[in-house]
């Protein structure tokens, strides 16, 4: 019958610190609720016209009780935002041992293609207890994933790559949704979240994953599209190496047409190498020439996913971010720069420089 | 006709010499009121074309959009039912009008709905609420309440009424053209709105839909900067900004508001409709690839059109609660017979509101991909907003304590508006709260927070400004039996259509699907059941409506004739005839006091007009206040 619990089910590690802060929410509002409810009754009925309420001492305006009902709800909005910005911030920064899986919404399908090169649609495997973070993308038109038993939720843009992540506490089978109005089968746009034992999810991904990995398949598109042309190790063009930029720091053109413009310095993360191939002109590295041609509407997304990971593949691994207290490995930061921009980005860890 | 030259007439009361003393007009030459200018009383047009088509008299022009509105009104309440048939009883006939789509089975295709859900939003907010609290009671009630014999630009002023027509021609109009009315939503994301295949709707009716909004915000632009320029140069002599009543404010930093932001959205229309027309690619990616068709330049971002549109549309959810907050203050005062609570605050805090109402848009984009700084930034500052809101609600609260509370259905109205205000508001800050915001955005959590601040609180600030200003307006009372019955039974369908949405939403059913039962998580009997619940309110609500209509023209008919002041209020428009003449007062009124002097206890009645001086031995009723 109406088997109706207060959430969802809930099976992620994020799900209990959201579920906390939304239990916080619903006790500070039914508190304004209840007690204003119960002041416009009660004066309702003391105050009504012709009753014979005292109304002597009654006052048109009190700095002492605007004081109060200035001060208290600012220090809860306070409090609030604090335990809300806290958890936050972890919502949106992945622990350094996550795995990458990406995806590419479009109408009105998700595509899922594992590192090892397994290809999934509206179907998504992923181990328990394993931080999972997505790479994703989007063909046409603005999705957006939602995982309802994970509290998480990310739009997916066409012409940049958003990231999302989450770790599985309970194995199951839980809905994917698209919950960014993308068309006429919107409401048919959804599919499913498989969460296996790591064994299992082993045998899967053996038992399902093509020949090749996403790198494999990368590096033959690499020279398909005439990229070793000029990037790879025998090229007679100046082009810069590719080896080891993944992850680590790339010194750019200030102004790419001007070579003495100055240089500033990124963390080479998906969006750069991204970019790099379909607007070239846009970064140029410090020491060389805005040759490269762009790439833009020759390299289909999918295509494109690849060939970014294969650029991974022979990088640095993950750009760097501070240790966190997961215990994270050398080298293997996620690409968040939060950390930084609230004043938190020191002690960088890893190999990176 | 009037010879007084109340230029240089006693603006001040006895009893005046608080800090306001130097806004006095007669000290200030910005009271506009050059001399000699209101002695020239333009007789009403006798041609009736002029007199109540194209009419320059702020009356007429206000009832034109209150006619207008409510006309949109039940356009897009019809538009919601719809939406609501299809959810509890999904794929079922729609009794009479399968005929509106080429459907064999007489199901609702998923576009259609699609439609619904964008024009129901579309329609309402621009062509009800807006028009109907800014140009219907913005128009009727500015040029009364501050003293003036009319807008400081008449003619602007019908221009503003008459650029609404060709939008509401072409928002009619893009049902029929290929394709169908626009499907994108109301927010308008590109590319589903720009890429002409994505959708049925972005084939045509996205380019139609951009051209009304276009007609629509310069008609908001002129009532603007008609509005700002009427409170600023035109008030009545000894009407201080400290002394106007609180409808007056809340119009005021309403207008101010939307001279803001309005812009931003025109010029993001106009991008949007260059991408449509003219091939440009504001809001193209590169390589965007809609339907398998070939992948366009692009060289856009679809994220700044949705920077553009919330700056604007941000704002414009302050646009529709403010004016209604002001109207608000002054019902539940006057028929509290007590001063409003803490007047300055209330001004400070509607300030603050319309300030903060800048710097909270990126609320709508927490799951973007923006980044978290930016995020925890506008968490805070969205946080903040709800502060002064708090004071408010608090305020009106306040203003009911040790009252003598009539309970007229204006008052019931008001009430409703502030409690069913209280739930809205609180629900904003789930939102606020990027976690759960991130778990509940674009579920029906978001549909029942919107509806608990434009229905439940705009809608009922409409309804009790309508059972306010009623005999103002006509000349005639409305019935208050069928008035109580039509508060009572709007009160709890209202709730009834509305509460179970957070629950639902809680449940992660997302908001903008054409079929939810798709899905074993909610295709069970608790989910479809609370749907079913939701839209059999939903049908009464409408019907509920249908005795608020019949209430209207009967009294405008046959109602019990209203004298000039039939609450017994103070403010200047009660002070003059109902319906005032077209002049509006037969000398400009002299003001004394502000608006709220009820039940003083020197006074021989409950209720002092703002014309009549305090009597001698009256206190100021409080400093601050004053």
């Amino acid at each position: 019958m109406w088997d109706f619990p207060l959430f969802p089910q809930s099976a992620s590690t994020h799900a209990p610190k959201v579920d906390a802060v939304y239990i916080g929410l619903m006790i500070v509002s039914a508190a304004f609720t209840l007690s204003f409810a119960f002041f416009v009754l009660y004066f309702a009925v003391k105050y009504r016209r012709g009753s014979r309420a005292d109304r002597s001492g009654i006052q048109d305006s009190n700095p002492i009780a605007e004081a109060v009902y200035i001060t208290v709800p600012t220090l809860l909005g306070i409090g609030l935002f604090v335990w809300g910005a806290l958890v936050y911030f972890e919502l949106v920064s992945p622990p350094g041992d996550a795995v990458d899986i990406y995806v590419i919404g479009k109408q009105w399908m998700w595509k899922a293609q594992h590192p090892e090169g397994s290809k999934e649609i509206n179907e998504l495997h992923v181990p328990v207890g394993q931080p999972v973070r997505l790479v994703m993308t989007s063909q046409d038109v603005i999705h957006s994933f939602y995982i309802p038993a994970f509290r998480v939720k990310q739009d997916v843009l066409p012409g940049r790559y958003t990231t999302l992540w989450f770790q599985p506490t309970k194995v199951g089978r839980y809905r994917l949704f698209c919950a960014e109005y993308c068309g006429a089968e919107h409401s048919r746009m959804g599919g499913w979240v498989t969460v296996m034992e790591p064994s299992e999810y082993e045998e899967w991904l053996e038992g399902s994953s093509e020949q090749t990995g996403m790198a494999v398949a990368g590096e033959a598109l690499f020279r398909q599209y005439h990229c070793s042309g000029c990037h790879g190790g025998n090229s007679t063009v100046k082009a810069p190496p590719l080896e080891g930029v993944f992850g680590g720091p790339v010194p750019l053109l200030n102004d790419p047409a001007d070579p003495n413009s100055g240089v500033r310095i990124i963390q080479a993360d998906e969006r750069y190498l991204r970019d790099s191939i379909l607007r070239p002109k846009d970064e140029v590295v410090a020491g060389y020439e805005p040759l490269m041609p762009s790439f833009e509407g020759q390299i289909p997304e999918e295509d494109m996913l690849k060939l970014v990971a294969y650029i991974k593949s022979i990088g640095r691994g993950r750009t760097t971010r501070p240790t966190t207290d997961r215990g994270m490995q050398d080298g293997e930061g996620a690409p968040s720069n939060i950390t930084e921009i609230m004043g938190m980005g020191t002690g960088n860890g890893g190999d990176a420089r | 006709m009037s010879s007084e030259p109340h230029h240089d007439a006693p603006a001040q009361g006895p009893d005046l010499a608080g800090p306001d003393t130097g806004m006095a007009p007669g000290t200030i030459p910005t009271s506009g009121h050059a001399p000699g200018h209101d002695e020239h009383i333009h007789p009403a047009p006798r041609n009736p074309l002029f007199r109540y088509i194209f009419s320059t008299d702020h009356k007429v022009i206000g009832i034109q959009f209150l006619f207008s509105g409510l006309i949109f009104f039940v356009v897009g309440g019809l538009l919601a039912l719809a939406i609501r048939w299809q959810l509890a009883w999904p794929w079922s006939d729609l009794p009479h009008l399968s005929a509106l789509w080429d459907s064999s089975a007489g199901q609702m295709p998923p576009e259609f709905y699609n439609k619904l859900v964008t024009m129901h939003g579309t329609i309402m907010i621009f062509f009800v609420i807006i028009p109907i609290l800014l140009g219907a009671f913005g128009n009727f009630l500015i040029p009364l309440m501050i003293g003036a014999r009319d807008m400081a630009f008449p003619t602007l002023n019908m221009l503003s009424y008459w650029f609404m027509w060709p939008a509401f021609v072409l928002i009619v109009f893009s049902f029929f053209v290929p394709g169908g009315a626009s499907e994108a939503g109301w927010t308008g994301y590109p590319p589903l709105s720009t890429a002409e295949w994505s959708t049925p709707g972005s084939l045509n009716g996205q380019t139609i839909w951009l051209m009304a909004l276009l007609f629509a915000g310069i008609s908001s632009m002129m009532g603007s900067i008609n509005y700002i320029t009427t409170v600023l140069m035109l008030r009545a002599p000894g009407m201080t900004l400290f002394r106007l009543p609180m409808t007056v404010w809340g119009l005021f930093i309403t207008a101010l508001l939307q001279a803001f932001a309005l812009p931003v959205l025109t010029s993001a229309l106009v991008m949007q409709l260059l991408d449509r027309v003219a091939g440009t690619n504001f809001f193209s990616p590169t390589g965007l690839s809609v339907a398998n068709g070939p992948e366009e330049v692009g060289g856009g971002h679809p994220l700044l059109w949705q920077h553009l549109f919330w700056f604007y549309s941000h704002p414009a959810v302050y646009i529709m609660i403010l004016p209604a907050m002001g109207i608000v203050s002054d019902v539940i005062s006057t028929f509290s017979r007590k001063p409003l609570f803490g007047y300055k605050p209330m001004v400070f805090a509607i300030g603050a509101i319309a300030l903060l109402g800048f710097i909270v848009w990126g609320h709508h984009m927490f799951q973007s991909g923006m980044n978290p700084a930016l995020g925890a930034t506008f968490m805070l500052s969205t946080m903040m907003i709800a502060l002064p809101s708090a004071i408010k609600t608090f305020n009106w609260l306040g203003t009911m304590w040790g009252g003598s509370i009539h309970f007229t259905a204006a008052m019931l109205n008001a009430v409703a508006f502030v409690a069913m205000f209280v739930i809205g508001g609180l629900s904003g800050i789930f939102m606020a709260a990027t976690p759960t915001d991130i778990h509940i955005h674009d579920t029906y959590f978001i549909v029942a927070h919107i509806h608990y601040v434009l229905f439940g609180g705009s809608s009922f600030g409409i309804f009790a400004a309508l059972y306010y200003w009623f005999p103002k307006m006509f000349g005639r009372m409305m019935n208050e039996t069928l008035g109580k019955i039509h508060f009572a039974l709007s009160f709890v369908f209202f709730n009834g259509t509305f509460f179970p949405m957070h629950i639902v939403g809680m449940h992660a059913q997302p908001r903008r699907y054409a079929d939810y039962t798709g899905f074993e998580l909610f295709n069970n009997e608790a989910v479809i059941g609370l749907n079913q619940l939701m839209t059999v309110c939903a049908i009464g609500l409408g019907l509920s409506q249908l005795i608020l209509v019949s209430n209207f023209v009967a009294s405008l008919v046959a109602g019990r004739k209203a004298g000039a002041n039939p609450w017994r209020a103070n403010t200047l428009e009660w002070q003059t005839g109902s319906p005032p003449p077209h002049y509006n007062f037969e000398r400009i009124p002299t003001v004394y006091h502000p608006a709220y002097e009820y039940s003083l206890p020197e006074a021989e009645s409950d209720y002092l007009p703002q014309t009549e001086p305090r009597p001698p031995r009256a206190e100021p009723l409080d400093h601050i206040m004053a």
